[in-house]
């Protein structure tokens, strides 16, 4: 039976992740050119307007990868920016989904902090940075510190326009099943604001990873940032390409842990 | 379930006496609804038509407890209403299932609501989902679900609580007509077993002759009551009697107190001229060489 079963199945597997399966193909030839030219770059050391005199190549940024894979200092530095950004990302959606919700549903404490975080909002987080040396005891709790204002607004912005978005005719149908404050809050707002917040969640993401590295560059010891920076300092121009990719994968990372827990909130959500 | 399957109506009573609603403008207050008197006795399935913008889904609002009448008195069973509550179920044109919750969760909010435990919620979501046909969608999300299956859960949810009147604004009006015949005879038949008060609220004058034991005929703006008419159609109702010849006599006399008030609501734009266009002198051209 199950031997007839397989190949139809595999089949209609097919037919049904050929887009799927499509996009995977694409990405993985796209990666290789991307490689490939960078490596024909790099080796021929091409000058046309930009020089890649000094860029490494793609093999000299493996062998930077294989020894640094023996080298429990570069994993500190990774342990120490996720760390940050653990830390800083949880306190700004600690922070921020609440009071977006507050604000959204009661006009009073809008009104009043509104005004305030617009104007703090367009300043970018690293902008922070002597106010923050200046605000926080040690240079650890800064760094948190501008993580933290990296992925604070743009939770809040999102979390407020969820809430601008809840459908009145759900919280009118709510109340006609005896549904009070509270409930309706719990049963209706938050939930109806999930995926604005999720979506806040993963641009809050993306934003803490950059103010975390700019200032990491700026005022850090340690950190996949501060790794970057020091490389360059320190002529050894692999291991910014290294710092650089590292980042990369550590935000793409990052952003799908945020997607995958969305996935699992919100079961019904299927965008 | 004693409390959602009751015997003899007795519950359930609306009285709207001397309605009015007004909302202030720049140019003054602008009455949408002025002294408007409706009731439904227990068990009764009553309607309201009339052309849009008539007010006629105001005065259901009013009832529900989502706005408060400038003049005059709400009340259901001899108590004034005081904002939305759960003897009240009300189902919207709009699907206003919640789509994060299942067919069963929507079922059960309200009985969350009451604070019920989880297995007799369990039991009393899946009894009224076995009544209306839906045990097989239990568990699928709203966003599956066609528009006339979204509505039936609509309506079971909003029995679910044990309402002592049910409101309906314009629940059909986004369906298409085949579904919307189906839906009626659902509700009819739900109703019929539940003997509870109905107020429904459409612009589809077969629909309300149809559902109704009696049907309120609302005037353009400023909503006034213009006519009360009695459905003597006996129950229960068949399609087949929407060709009968008491059917259509009623549908006639309907159509024409709807007809002058929807006349009269587009703003009296249109005349005679517009309406039959029998006048109209082409000198012997067709119409696209004269525009």
């Amino acid at each position: 039976m199950a031997q007839v079963g397989v190949w139809p199945y595999l089949t209609r597997w097919y037919l049904v992740n050929r887009g799927g399966l499509r996009a995977v193909l694409i990405g993985a030839i796209s990666l290789v050119l991307f490689l490939l030219a960078w490596h024909l770059l790099t080796i021929y050391r091409v000058v046309f307007f930009v020089r890649f005199t000094n860029v490494p190549s793609p093999a000299a940024v493996y062998e930077s990868l294989t020894r640094a894979m023996h080298d429990t200092k570069f994993f500190m530095h990774v342990m120490l920016s996720c760390r940050r950004i653990l830390f800083g990302f949880a306190l700004a959606a600690i922070i921020a989904v609440p009071l977006g919700l507050v604000m959204g549903r009661f006009k009073l404490v809008h009104e009043i902090l509104f005004p305030v975080t617009e104007i703090l909002r367009p300043i970018p987080a690293i902008a922070w940075v002597p106010i923050a040396i200046m605000l926080w005891p040690t240079n650890e709790q800064s760094i948190v510190f501008i993580t933290f204002l990296g992925a604070f607004f743009p939770v809040l912005v999102n979390t407020l326009h969820g809430m601008s978005l809840v459908d009145p005719v759900l919280v009118r149908a709510s109340q006609c099943l005896g549904a009070r404050e509270v409930s309706i809050f719990r049963e209706v707002y938050f939930p109806a604001s999930l995926p604005h917040i999720f979506t806040g969640l993963t641009v809050g993401m993306g934003v803490a990873w950059v103010s975390l590295i700019a200032a990491e560059m700026i005022s850090g010891q340690f950190g996949i940032g501060y790794f970057t920076w020091e490389a360059y300092s320190l002529v050894q121009y692999a291991d910014i390409a290294l710092g650089m990719i590292c980042i990369g994968i550590l935000g793409l990372g990052s952003s799908a842990l945020i997607r995958g827990l969305g996935r699992l909130v919100m079961p019904w959500n299927r965008t | 379930m004693s409390e959602t399957i009751a015997s003899q109506p007795t519950k359930g009573f609306v009285d709207v006496r001397n309605f009015g609603l007004s909302y202030p403008t720049l140019e003054g207050p602008v009455e949408a609804v002025c002294n408007a008197s409706i009731h439904v006795n227990p068990g009764e399935f009553v309607s309201i038509v009339g052309p849009s913008g008539c007010g006629k889904s105001t005065l259901l609002n009013a009832v529900a407890g989502f706005l408060k009448p400038s003049e005059g008195d709400v009340t259901l069973d001899g108590e004034a209403i005081d904002g939305p509550s759960a003897d009240r179920g009300i189902v919207f044109q709009q699907y206003s299932l919640f789509p994060w919750k299942t067919v069963k969760g929507n079922v059960e909010f309200g009985l969350k609501m009451k604070h019920l435990d989880k297995s007799s919620r369990d039991r009393a979501a899946r009894t009224l989902l076995g009544l209306a046909g839906l045990t097989a969608f239990e568990n699928k999300y709203p966003d599956s679900l066609s528009g006339g299956m979204k509505q039936r859960v609509g309506i079971v949810r909003a029995l679910a609580t044990g309402p002592k009147v049910l409101l309906l604004d314009e629940p059909f009006g986004a369906l298409d007509a085949q579904t919307r015949v189906i839906m009626q005879q659902i509700l009819t038949n739900m109703w019929q077993r539940l003997k509870i008060s109905v107020l429904f609220v459409t612009h589809d004058i077969d629909e309300a002759i149809f559902l109704s034991d009696r049907v309120y005929c609302m005037t353009a703006r400023p909503g006034t009551i213009k006519a009360e008419i009695k459905i003597p159609l006996e129950r229960p109702r068949q399609q087949s009697m929407m060709m009968s010849s008491e059917f259509l006599g009623l549908r006639r006399g309907l159509m024409s107190l709807i007809r002058e008030e929807s006349i009269k609501a587009m703003g009296g734009e249109l005349n005679d001229l517009a309406l039959d266009g029998l006048s109209i002198d082409l000198n012997g051209q067709s119409l696209a060489d004269v525009v």
